[in-house]
């Protein structure tokens, strides 16, 4: 069983992050959604910016 | 239910943030490729108050310094309204080819260095020269307006989070008027809080510019010094550090205003003081128009729906989008907050102001002029319903009474 390393991912302009080992259940994703499998017209839930202003948090 | 309304309403689903495709692509390559060279606006504009320092220089005529105030009020407008709207959108494929052109960012650079010597310049002209007061008001003035444009390209880098050399240069057009905090707070609290009550940086329907400014300006200096203090606190700093993004821009401009004190003299007070507070006064000016009544709905959970393309104003008047970076396509802008200026796009059926920003501007300074042409406007984009109208809360009995009349569907 191969352990999933799950990453984060930073909104550029409002700073929130998407952590996909906990998702976000509150706007139907849930937790270990890999942020690549989010839709692509998904948003922001803070400053309505589109997926692609998210960049990777080393 | 009539045509119209349900045109404008197909329009707003459709041009919800989340499907940037839904901008109707109208490619004009020919053109959109041209404004290259007319974005060299961004260095002219801070041009003109060097030119006019210089005539007034040589024919000892302060009034030249009026200058650019005649320019923004006077002419901007006028070929406004002549140029009429950009109906030109790029493709994805143009915007694949032209967003990481590196072309427009310099000339966001080559303009900061322009707002400095604007400023430098026009502080030794009503220094060393024999003018009048009037002349002196002009000058300040000008360069009032300079700042305003300053802060529009401060604004287009200090989005660049992640470019590191944008950003130290949308602190150093910024600092020009002593306003470097704008970047913290209009990235991480305006376009988290637009279109709602919260935000100090939307107006309310019913609020004049003049009552909407004493809540802004403050307002928006606590919520960048509250973000900017968690920030250093989550790294285990302290907000008093050399780290502070809003003591480093203050920095610099505390240091250039102190040494243009001690070398040009007590006029400097009263023209530095006039110069930032009128650059200010733009940007106030900006936020006004750009959210004016506006508000996001709460879903069930009490959330704030999405910001949606319905939650802006925009204006797509050719010469002021030039001038202005294309801030006035301000739905795209809030969709795309990182999405270059050179690559931002109209969208059809957004609410629209009957001019560019430059007009709009003056309008707002008529409290009375600007009720009466921008209620009716808000009013129809709540179909009559008041309850989703944005107002100020002091006079929303009399603006319910004397609006609401929601159309039932
Ligand atoms: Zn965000």
């Amino acid at each position: 069983m191969s352990v999933v390393e799950y990453k984060k991912y930073c909104c550029v302009t409002c700073d929130l992050v998407y952590d996909e080992e906990l998702g976000f259940p509150e706007e139907g994703i849930a937790p270990g959604t890999l942020f690549e499998d989010i839709p692509d017209d998904w948003t922001c839930p803070e400053c309505s910016a589109s997926k692609s202003d998210f960049f990777l948090v080393e | 239910m009539t045509g119209k309304v349900e045109k404008i309403k197909t329009g707003i689903e459709n041009a919800g943030v989340a499907d940037a495709t839904a901008a109707v692509v109208k490619e004009d390559s020919a053109w959109i490729k041209n404004k290259r060279y007319m974005y060299f606006a961004s260095m002219i504009l801070p041009g003109i108050p060097i030119l006019s320092a210089f005539l007034a220089g040589e024919t000892g005529n302060g009034l030249w310094l009026w200058s650019l105030f005649i320019v923004f009020y006077g002419i901007l407008p006028v070929l406004d309204q002549w140029s009429g709207v950009d109906a030109a959108n790029p493709s994805d494929e143009l915007v694949e080819e032209l967003k990481d052109d590196r072309y427009y960012v310099y000339i966001l650079y080559g303009a900061t260095i322009m707002h400095w010597i604007a400023l430098v310049y026009m502080a030794y002209t009503v220094s060393t020269l024999d003018i009048s007061w009037f002349s002196i008001l002009g000058g300040a003035l000008s360069i009032g307006l300079a700042n305003g444009l300053a802060l529009v390209a401060g604004h287009e880098m200090g989005h660049k989070v992640n470019d590191k050399v944008q950003v130290f240069f949308a602190k150093l057009i910024l600092a020009v008027s002593g306003y470097g905090h704008f970047f913290i707070e209009h990235n991480k609290g305006h376009h988290k809080d637009v279109a709602t009550p919260e935000d100090p940086a939307t107006s309310a329907f019913g609020e004049s510019i003049y009552k909407f400014v004493q809540r802004e300006i403050p307002g928006a200096f606590r919520r960048a010094w509250e973000l900017e203090s968690a920030r250093l606190h989550r790294l285990g700093k302290s907000e008093w550090s050399l780290s502070n993004e809003i003591i480093q821009p203050a920095l610099i401009t505390i240091t250039a205003y102190t040494l243009m004190l001690a070398y040009f003299g007590p006029v400097m007070i009263p023209f530095l003081a006039i110069g930032a507070a009128y650059g200010w006064w733009q940007l106030t000016g900006a936020n006004y128009i750009e959210h004016y009544g506006l508000m996001r709905e709460r879903d069930a959970n009490g959330r704030y729906e999405r910001c949606q393309a319905r939650h802006s104003w925009n204006s797509n008047h050719k010469i002021s989008n030039l001038v202005l970076l294309h801030l006035q396509r301000h739905s795209d802008h809030h969709a795309h907050p990182t999405r270059p200026y050179q690559v931002l796009r109209d969208y059809p059926e957004v609410p629209g102001l009957p001019s560019g920003y430059p007009f709009m501007l003056a309008l707002a300074m008529f409290p009375s002029a600007w009720f009466s042409l921008m209620n009716p406007k808000v009013v129809n984009w709540a179909e009559g319903d008041m309850n989703k109208v944005n107002i100020d809360p002091d006079v929303k009995e009399e603006m319910f009474k004397r609006y609401h009349n929601p159309k039932v569907a």
